[in-house]
């Protein structure tokens, strides 16, 4: 499942990056696939982007919701909610797991040899806030004399932003240089702070800091897609708590908000307590050795 | 108790995340009838420089 889930990865990044005529164009792609909501965090200002970030294209939405109302155009983000609500409600956080290119490249970091470390659990809770102030509340509110707010999250924050527009977007216009102030430093800032961290340790920047994750984890309970554990199976040998990326300990909350359905925990479960299920049916609970033994003896 | 409650719900099919995308596919109906998706397609084909922290 590993090697499926690598697959996955590389084909989403390819397909929502897949505009790679830029160098030549000096822009990012105007095509009308522009109007795909990208499932995970992809900045549409990349120059390579096929697709539109949901987080970015709701806080646009939301930060011109004055204006397009008193034009007469009631763009409040149904659009975007529903179509970030309908991929959540399918596969929940497992977008994160096989489908966020931001994702990968802190998969990727992570191999790097170096000291790892764990990341403070109680730091999981900064994204739902940073979902709720800066990508809802302070785009809604914090408008200027005209009733026009910004989008806070890209403009002070997003690390994908600066890495996958910010960088090649003053690489192919170089006359963009010149504009280069304290929010790109501040930003810049960010970028180098979750690049650095996620060599040292696994994903920090989905379990701290991505609004998106933390929408999407909104659905951990209702998602159509999601693992499931068997706790007649379940040892609680806890061997699924030393892999996940995620840290999560999927055999005390199988349902956790954090969990990205990667399958790293069902690949060590020796006893093959963790199966995929698709609405409530399990899907992957195939028969090992070890849990036939369990079936024909329980007792050994 | 907990083993007998998990074998009565081994097979049982769950409504809940088939009402929620449907909810959300009519969400997102009720953007496309209001002409949202043309907004969308405009603000992402063009480079908010802002937002990526130029400028």
């Amino acid at each position: 499942m590993g090697i499926v889930r690598k697959w996955v990865q590389a084909l989403v990044f390819l397909l929502t990056n897949g505009y790679w005529n830029f160098p030549v164009t000096k822009t990012i792609y105007q095509g009308p696939l522009k109007v795909v909501c990208s499932p995970g965090l992809n900045c549409y200002s990349c120059p390579a982007a096929t697709t539109y970030c949901p987080l970015g294209a709701l806080q646009q939405l939301l930060a011109g919701v004055r204006i397009a109302i008193e034009s007469g155009q009631f763009f409040v983000g149904f659009y975007v909610i529903g179509t970030m609500g309908a991929i959540g409600s399918f596969a929940g956080r497992m977008v994160c797991g096989w489908a966020c290119p931001f994702g990968l490249l802190q998969e990727l970091l992570f191999k790097i040899p170096s000291p790892k470390f764990d990341v403070w659990r109680p730091l999981r809770y900064i994204k739902y806030a940073l979902l709720v102030l800066m990508v809802v509340l302070l785009p809604l509110f914090a408008v200027d004399k005209y009733g026009l707010g910004v989008p806070w999250f890209c403009e002070f924050l997003c690390p994908a932003g600066t890495l996958e527009a910010g960088f090649p977007m003053l690489l192919i216009q170089p006359g963009l240089r010149a504009n280069l102030g304290l929010i790109f430093l501040n930003k810049l800032f960010f970028l180098i702070l979750f690049l650095v961290w996620a060599i040292l340790a696994s994903r920090p920047f989905c379990r701290t800091s991505c609004p998106l994750g933390a929408f999407y984890a909104l659905f951990s309970r209702i998602k159509l897609l999601k693992l499931r554990l068997d706790p007649i199976k379940c040892t609680n040998c806890a061997a699924c708590h030393d892999v996940c990326p995620m840290g999560v300990r999927f055999n005390e909350s199988p349902d956790d908000m954090e969990c990205i359905s990667c399958f790293a925990c069902s690949k060590v479960c020796t006893f093959n307590a963790i199966s995929l299920e698709v609405g409530g049916v399990a899907i992957t609970n195939q028969p090992t050795p070890c849990s036939d033994r369990l079936k024909t003896n329980p007792a050994s | 108790m907990k083993k007998q409650n998990y074998k009565e719900t081994n097979r049982k099919i769950q409504i809940a995340p088939f009402v929620a995308i449907f909810i959300f596919l009519v969400l997102g109906a009720l953007g496309i009838s209001l002409g949202e998706p043309t907004r969308v397609l405009q603000q992402a084909t063009q480079i908010c420089l802002s937002c990526i922290g130029i400028g």
